[in-house]
C-alpha cells in the first residue's frame, strides 16, 4: 500500500460539527463498520480529510483517532491533502501500459511541471495515476476528474492541459 | 469464424440485451424465475445438490468449487449468517463484473437470494469498488425495484423467505479481492488478510459463516437453477464445467469482453475472436490472471483454457484478464510491471509479501536499467518461489508468477538484458535510445512537431538533432519519421 507522506501532527481541536457526516451517521442502521462509509462521505463534502475531520470521525464513532489515521491511510482513495482543481489520473492498467501510458505520464509531468501525486503551484492540477477505469478499449486512457479521454497520444496532452487551464478558476 | 462463433453466452447472456434499468426487463427474460423454483418447489439441500452436480467454481481466481462453499456454510449452525458477493475488481485490465453488474444487476441480486435460501442466510452484501459509479447505480436501483415487487425483503413472493441486500464501498485497495481482507474492510478496518482456517463458511463476517463468491460466479446461479446442472455440464469441460468470461485487451485487433466455454483453446480467442495481432504483426505470448498470473508464450496458444492448464503453464484464470503481447512488447517490462503493482498494493501483515515483493521489484528493475547480474536471475526464481510458498494471502501467494513465468519461457530475454545490455523489444528506457542518421534526415520538421517534450531541433531542410538530455524516449518521432532517418539502439 503506498504509504501517505503526511505527518501526524497534534490533532487540531475538532471543528464545530460537519453536519454531513452527523447526518450520515444519524442515518446508519448499523454503526459497526460504519468508517469507511463516513470517510466516504466526508471526502465527497470536503474533498479531501483533514486531522480535524479524522479526529472528529474517531470521536463519532468512539474508537481511537490512530484507528481512522490507519484505514484512511491504508486506502487508495482518501486523500490527506487538498487536491488540485483539476484531477489528472493516466491509468496505468495493463492494456494502458501496453499502449504506452507511461509516455504519456511523462507527457503530463513535462507539461505541468510536476512530478507523479503532486499539485501544480496554482492549484490547478493534480496528477497521479490509476489503476484500470474498465475502459481498456480506450487504451490508453486519461480520466479527469469525471472525464475519460481515450486513445491518448503525447502530442495531445498540450491540448487537453490547455482545455482545462481555459476553464480554470471556476 | 466469425467474432461470435466461438462465443457462448451463459454470464452474459443478458448484457447488452435488456435494460438493466428496468426489471421487467429482466423478468421477460426468465428473471427471478430461478428465486421462485427454489422457494416454492426445491428445498435448500437441493438448491445446494444442484450447484455441487454442476461442477461451477469459482470465476474470481483459484475455482474453488462453489457447491462445496456453499454446502460448508449451510452447515454452520449459526442464527445469523452473510452472503457476500465480492465486486472488488481490481485487476488492472479486467472489466467481466463491472460489465455483468451495469448490464444485468438483477442477476446477481437473484443468485445472492438464492445462495441465502440454501445456505440459511436472511442478509447479503455486496462489496463494490467506489470507482465503478454507473454499476453501484444500477445496483441501487435494481436493488430498489426487486424490494417493490417482493422479490427482495421480507417474506419474498409472500413465503417465508426474507433476506435483504446492501452495498458496502471499497476505497481503493487491491488485497480486498482477498476474502478475508474483505471482510476486515466491510467491518470498517484496514483490509488486512487473516490466516485460514477458520475459513469464511464456518467464520466470517462479524464471525458469522458466511458464504463469499465473485461476480461472474453469481451470474451462472440462476440458469444454473432454472436448467438444471445437466444442461451446465454440456458446457466447458469434465473438470471445469461451463464457460468463462475475459476481458481481452492488448495487441489484438478487437478489444473487449468474450464468454467461451472453459476448454476453448486460447488461439480461438486471439485469433478467431480478437481477429489476430493489430498490423500483421506476431503474438508473443498471452498474460492471463492479472498480477497473480502469467504470461504464456505464443508456442502453447493451443492450451484448452482450463483451471488446470493454465496453473500448469505457471499462470492462471484469475478473474479473466487477457492481454495479448506482441514482439514490440518487453517481458521482463512486464513481469517489472506487474510486481510494481503488487508491492505497491501488498498490504504489508505478512514478510514474505512485504519485503519479498520489494526485493524482486528491486531485481527486475536493475535488469531493465541495464544493470543485473546473471546470479538475479537465480535469486528470481528462488525468491520468487519462497513468496508463493510461505505468503500469507492470495495476494503474495501470487504475486511472483508474473516474474516466474516470464522467467521460465523468456530466459534468452532476461539473459539480453543482463549479459548484452540489450532489450530485444526495444522498450526498455535506459537501454534504449534515439538518435537522428545524418545522412537520411530530409529536414521535414515532422519529428520536431510531433515530439511531445519539444526536444527535437533544427531548421527546415537541415539535419535535426535530438536533446538526448531531454529526450522521453518515447519513440514518437521514431515511429513518425517518413524517412527512415531515426535510429533506435
Amino acid at each position: 500500500m503506498t504509504q501517505e507522506t503526511a505527518e501526524w501532527t497534534e490533532p487540531a481541536e475538532p471543528a464545530e460539527g460537519y453536519p454531513e457526516i452527523d447526518a450520515l451517521f444519524d442515518s446508519l442502521p448499523n454503526k459497526n463498520g460504519a468508517l469507511i462509509p463516513l470517510l466516504h462521505k466526508a471526502q465527497e463534502v470536503y474533498g479531501y480529510l483533514s486531522q480535524e475531520i479524522q479526529v472528529y470521525v474517531a470521536q463519532k464513532l468512539n474508537i481511537p483517532a490512530a484507528k481512522v489515521f490507519g484505514v484512511a491511510t491504508f486506502y487508495s482513495l482518501f486523500n490527506l491533502e487538498k487536491k488540485g482543481q483539476f484531477k489528472i489520473n493516466v491509468c496505468l492498467g495493463t492494456a494502458c501500459y501496453v499502449r504506452g501510458a507511461e509516455t504519456i505520464l511523462a507527457a503530463f509531468e513535462k507539461e505541468l511541471g510536476i512530478d507523479q501525486t503532486e499539485t501544480t503551484k496554482d492549484g490547478m492540477f493534480t496528477l497521479d495515476s490509476i489503476r484500470c477505469v474498465g475502459a481498456c478499449g480506450l487504451a490508453p486512457v486519461v480520466m479527469i476528474d469525471d472525464k475519460v479521454y481515450g486513445r491518448v497520444t503525447p502530442g495531445d496532452v498540450k491540448t487537453i492541459v490547455d482545455e482545462h487551464l481555459g476553464q480554470g478558476g471556476q | 469464424m466469425s467474432e461470435k462463433a466461438a462465443q457462448v453466452r451463459i454470464a452474459l447472456r443478458n448484457c447488452g440485451v435488456i435494460d438493466p434499468e428496468n426489471i421487467s426487463d429482466y423478468i421477460a427474460t426468465d428473471g427471478y424465475e430461478a428465486l421462485a423454483k427454489a422457494l416454492f418447489s426445491m428445498t435448500p439441500d437441493e438448491v445446494i445438490e444442484t450447484v455441487k452436480k454442476s461442477g461451477l467454481r469459482g470465476r474470481g481466481g483459484a475455482g474453488f468449487p462453489t457447491g462445496i462453499k456453499w454446502e460448508t456454510a449451510r452447515k454452520s449452525q449459526s442464527d445469523v449468517k452473510y452472503v457476500l458477493c465480492n465486486a472488488d475488481e481490481g485487476d488492472p485490465g479486467a472489466f467481466m463484473d463491472r460489465s455483468l453488474l451495469e448490464g444485468d444487476p438483477h442477476c446477481i441480486l437473484e443468485a445472492m437470494a438464492l445462495c441465502g435460501y440454501a445456505i440459511g442466510a436472511q442478509e447479503g452484501i455486496i462489496y463494490v469498488r467506489a470507482e465503478y459509479p454507473l454499476a453501484v447505480k444500477h445496483l441501487q436501483l435494481a436493488i430498489r425495484q426487486a424490494e417493490a415487487l417482493g422479490l427482495l425483503g421480507d417474506n419474498i413472493l409472500g413465503g417465508d423467505f426474507s433476506f435483504h441486500l446492501s452495498l458496502y464501498f471499497g476505497a481503493g485497495a487491491f488485497v480486498c479481492g482477498e476474502e478475508t481482507s474483505l471482510m476486515n474492510s466491510v467491518q470498517g478496518g484496514r483490509g488486512e488478510p487473516r490466516i485460514k482456517p477458520p475459513f469464511p463458511a464456518v467464520s466470517g463476517l462479524w464471525n458469522a459463516p458466511t458464504n463469499i463468491n465473485n461476480v461472474e460466479t453469481y451470474a451462472n446461479i440462476p440458469q444454473i437453477i432454472r436448467n438444471g446442472w445437466e444442461w451446465f455440464r454440456q458446457f466447458g469441460t469434465e473438470k471445469s464445467p461451463g464457460t468463462k468470461v475475459f476481458a481481452l485487451a492488448g495487441r489484438v485487433n478487437n478489444v473487449g469482453l468474450v464468454e467461451v466455454p472453459m476448454g476453448t483453446p486460447l488461439r480461438t480467442i486471439i485469433e478467431d475472436i480478437g481477429g489476430g495481432i493489430q498490423g500483421g504483426r506476431r503474438c508473443k505470448a498471452v498474460q492471463t490472471g492479472g498480477p497473480s498470473g502469467g504470461c504464456i508464450p505464443a508456442e502453447h496458444l493451443d492450451t484448452p483454457i482450463d483451471y488446470e492448464s493454465l496453473a500448469g503453464l505457471g499462470s492462471m484464470m484469475g478473474s479473466g484478464g487477457m492481454i495479448v503481447m506482441d514482439e514490440g512488447d518487453c517481458m521482463v517490462g512486464i513481469a517489472k510491471f506487474y510486481l510494481t503493482f503488487t508491492a505497491e498494493e501488498s498490504c504489508g501483515k505478512c514478510t514474505p509479501c512485504r519485503i519479498g515483493n520489494r526485493r524482486l521489484l528491486e531485481m527486475l528493475t536493475r535488469i531493465t536499467e541495464g544493470e543485473g547480474r546473471m546470479k538475479d536471475l537465480d535469486e528470481l526464481d528462488i525468491l520468487g518461489n519462497i513468496i508463493k510458498d510461505t505468503a500469507l494471502c492470495g495476494l503474495g501467494m501470487s504475486s511472483p508468477n508474473p516474474a516466474i513465468s516470464t522467467l521460465r519461457f523468456f530466459r534468452d530475454e532476461y539473459e539480453a538484458h543482463v549479459r548484452d545490455k540489450r532489450c530485444p523489444a526495444g522498450t526498455c528506457k535506459k537501454l534504449v535510445g534515439y538518435k537522428i542518421l545524418e545522412d537520411k534526415c530530409m529536414g521535414c520538421t515532422v519529428c520536431a512537431r510531433n515530439c511531445p517534450v519539444s526536444c527535437i531541433s533544427g531548421a527546415r531542410k537541415k539535419v535535426h538533432v535530438i536533446d538526448q538530455k531531454r529526450c522521453v524516449k518515447c519513440g514518437v518521432c521514431h515511429s513518425k519519421c517518413p524517412f527512415d532517418a531515426i535510429a533506435r539502439g
